[in-house]
């Protein structure tokens, strides 16, 4: 255990800082009244360029091509959020798709895509759940039927975030109709513009819509898009959806929102007492700072294990599950300590919050849901942590 | 920045895990349960031939020099295998109590003879954490007089008792001073807790005042944070073994998901407690303006976490798990002691939040 950072880091961090504070007033973000596209992504550039954004893709690619290095990344991570300085864009394309072609893409995907990806040029969106097709998603039925040298597409995703302004889809597709369910899957690239794809914005409990459905007629995609291997596309999804699991349920939002909530309980009053000085709601608060340190220095001893290559299997496995936990329960403590007036959900005199914490509250439960349900963690930290007896597979499907 | 164990804290953890294996096992816990106290004999010898009793007093006094961190490592595998051996009071918070510059001289004469084994130490500072109406010390004219209960390692017939009274931490030694000890029959036999009754005792005052107070209490709670999450972590490892063994239904019940999910509940609840515990030892060597508030969460932490573990991996196990015959019941009972003792969760979670200078706490 040594918690002080090395000289190397001391100097990284410095120069982070000197960055941040001559450029940030070049920095740009889709909520800013001053925001156009054009800053967005010359900003992007610069980030790049500086290695504050797409850092270890090869030069080759357009990337920064740094050695990976998670601490430096964190380093910016934290300089970024300190000085609120918008980082790097964010998408499933770069978080995902990138990650994926740089590991299972031909030379001339990688050529076509990346680039442009990392730029912000190109927007994708992820085709993988269907209404049929949730935790047992290797049982999807969205198919491509073999004609010459295109499929043809028909069927239909659900839970596409950024469908409604993505260039490209990476989708999963049922190619070879005829074998195991999990070996009958392709990983097809899907340009939005082909006719036959109707985006249709899904509306949620939230009052917005968050996601879309996307429905293929007959949509026709060359062969050539096709990522790894036909019939392969189960395995090179899972390569990116580890990469997912390890976004969701992140400590430092949680750290966030419990700063956010310590600032409530100050500056909030009932009958004249400050919330603050309510020995129930300081006893929750403890409870859950406590629950936001664990989750700290969990992913902090992550952070080494990933650095020096040891294994802490266990310690990454329960992410997900805690995590979207932990940030559910610090909004429904939020609005708890704000009452009846955290319930305000429109424009008010009264509203003290902007509804963002009901807002999270519901969306933060669609997030125990969604990227494998809390039932699905639960089964993962069983059988791969525990090393608990897998699922018994149902006898029709064994039967096939 | 690295947080993980060095190789030699992992040899450590190792050797004091292998060492209490070889000694101690369910049955001669059961059998130090019904009175037999040969296994803490035993243990304290071998605590005593491995350097143990040394590890946090500095080397100039005959000791390793090490840290609380380390010394949470060997309370991990001391709560692993519910040990009855002393720790937390006589090889941690009494070195910790003499760690004050102004304290040499009593150091010097003392802890040389803990640190061989030749003597035990005992600490009585229940008061000054939770005073009660039935106990309570004054000290006049230098004399100390008056009862503490929830003594910890007072089972060996102590040399040395280290209290407290206000701002004060004091040191009789009780071979040349006239004091009861007597064991307090609690639901865990494991960790003996003693009342010791100090009949107008000279006492040495010991240098450093409410600080070192403090900072004998915090890595008590880390230490007892520790035994927790060995207690806990050897729960859930003996639940998902047993699920893995019994069958139902002509299925091992492990392979139910009812059961699986209690087991991933228990890990998912556990594994960052490890982190938090590493972090606080770590913190009470290594960042003073952290030490306190992250005892005080661990301790409250693990409390809560081991607690519900306690409780779930005794379900995972059925009827046998309420029996006597696995002896299931020692974990359970060694962490509904830990919980309360040193300031149970709600008072030490008011601590923390009257640290960060939260509320207007009394």
């Amino acid at each position: 255990m040594d918690l002080n950072p090395g000289p190397e880091y001391i100097k990284f961090r410095k120069e982070v800082k000197s960055f941040l504070s001559k450029n940030n007033h070049m920095s740009s973000r889709v909520s800013d009244s001053a925001y156009t596209a054009d800053k967005e992504s010359n900003w992007q550039e610069k980030l790049i360029k500086n290695g504050y954004a797409a850092r270890t893709i090869p030069k080759e690619y357009g990337g920064f091509g740094a050695e990976p290095d998670v601490l430096k990344s964190r380093i910016i991570a934290e300089e970024f959020t300190e000085s609120q300085t918008p980082l790097g864009m964010a998408n499933q394309g770069i978080s995902m798709l990138v990650p994926t072609l740089l590991e299972l893409g031909t030379e001339e995907q990688k050529k076509s895509w990346i680039e442009k990806t990392i730029k912000g040029e190109i927007i994708w969106c992820q085709g993988y759940s269907e209404p049929g097709s949730g935790s047992d998603l290797a049982s999807l039925q969205t198919k491509g039927v073999d004609d010459g040298d295109d499929f043809i597409v028909n069927g239909q995703k659900i839970w596409t975030s950024t469908a409604q302004f993505a260039d490209m889809m990476f989708c999963l597709v049922r190619t070879e109709p005829d074998a195991p369910k999990h070996k009958g899957i392709s990983y097809i690239l899907i340009d939005m513009k082909t006719p036959g794809i109707d985006v249709r914005p899904l509306m949620t409990m939230t009052g917005h819509a968050e996601f879309n459905e996307v429905f293929f007629t007959d949509v026709r995609v060359p062969k050539s898009n096709i990522v790894g291997k036909r019939g392969e596309g189960w395995f090179v999804a899972n390569a990116t959806l580890t990469h997912e699991r390890g976004m969701l349920g992140d400590p430092n939002q949680a750290t966030t929102r419990l700063n956010e909530i310590i600032d409530i309980m100050n500056n909030e009053t009932i009958n004249g007492e400050k919330l603050m000085d309510n020995p129930v709601h300081l006893d929750h608060l403890m409870r859950l700072q406590a629950r936001v340190m664990s989750m700290s220095y969990n992913s902090l001893r992550s952070l080494t294990a990933s650095h020096k290559g040891l294994d802490v299997k266990m310690a990454k496995l329960i992410v997900k599950l805690n995590g979207c936990q932990l940030n559910h329960d610090l909004a429904g403590f939020a609005i708890d300590l704000l009452g009846e007036l955290g319930t305000i959900y429109g424009l008010s005199n009264h509203d003290h919050d902007s509804g963002k914490w009901q807002w999270r509250y519901m969306f933060d439960l669609g997030l125990i849901i969604g990227g494998g349900t809390a039932q699905i963690q639960k089964n993962i930290i069983s059988e791969i942590g525990l090393g608990m007896p897998r699922e018994p597979k149902p006898m029709l499907e064994e039967k096939k | 920045m690295e947080f993980a164990l060095s190789e030699e804290q992992e040899i450590l953890s190792e050797s004091v895990s292998k060492m209490i294996e070889s000694v101690c096992d369910v049955d001669i816990i059961r059998n130090h349960s019904s009175g037999d106290k040969e296994l803490r004999n035993i243990l304290k010898n071998q605590f005593v031939e491995m350097g143990l009793t040394g590890l946090l007093i500095p080397e100039e006094y005959g000791g390793s020099g090490l840290g609380v961190l380390e010394a949470s490592l060997v309370a991990e595998q001391i709560g692993k295998y519910v040990a009855p051996v002393l720790w937390v009071a006589n090889s941690v918070m009494v070195p910790i109590s003499l760690s004050d510059k102004g304290s040499s001289e009593l150091a010097e004469k003392w802890l040389p003879q803990i640190a061989k084994g030749e003597i035990s130490a005992c600490i009585a500072i229940n008061e000054v954490i939770g005073a009660r109406e039935d106990s309570g010390l004054k000290i006049s004219k230098g004399k100390i007089s008056g009862t503490s209960i929830f003594a910890l390692d007072g089972e060996h017939d102590p040399r040395i008792i280290v209290t407290a009274i206000d701002n004060n931490l004091y040191l009789v030694d009780a071979k040349e001073e006239d004091i009861e000890i007597s064991e307090i029959p609690t639901i865990d036999s494991t960790r003996p807790v003693s009342e010791v009754i100090f009949n107008s005792c000279k006492a040495d005052e010991i240098s450093g005042g409410k600080e070192i107070i403090d900072k004998v209490i915090d890595s008590g709670r880390v230490i007892l944070a520790a035994d927790m999450l060995g207690t806990s972590d050897s729960m859930l490892k003996k639940a998902v073994e047993y699920s893995l063994e019994r069958k139902q239904f002509n299925r091992v019940i492990g392979s139910f998901q009812a059961v699986k999910h209690m087991c991933a509940e228990m890990a998912a609840e556990l594994e960052p407690c490890r982190s938090l515990v590493w972090y606080s030892a770590y913190a009470q060597d290594s960042i003073p303006e952290e030490s306190r508030l992250a005892a005080c969460h661990a301790k409250a932490h693990l409390s809560e976490v081991s607690h519900n573990i306690a409780r779930i991996a005794t379900q995972v196990h059925g009827g046998m798990g309420f029996t006597d015959l696995l002896g299931l019941h020692y974990w359970f009972k060694r962490i509904g002691l830990a919980r309360q003792i040193l300031g149970g969760p709600e008072r030490v979670r008011k601590e923390a939040a009257k640290i960060q200078g939260f509320g207007v706490l009394i």
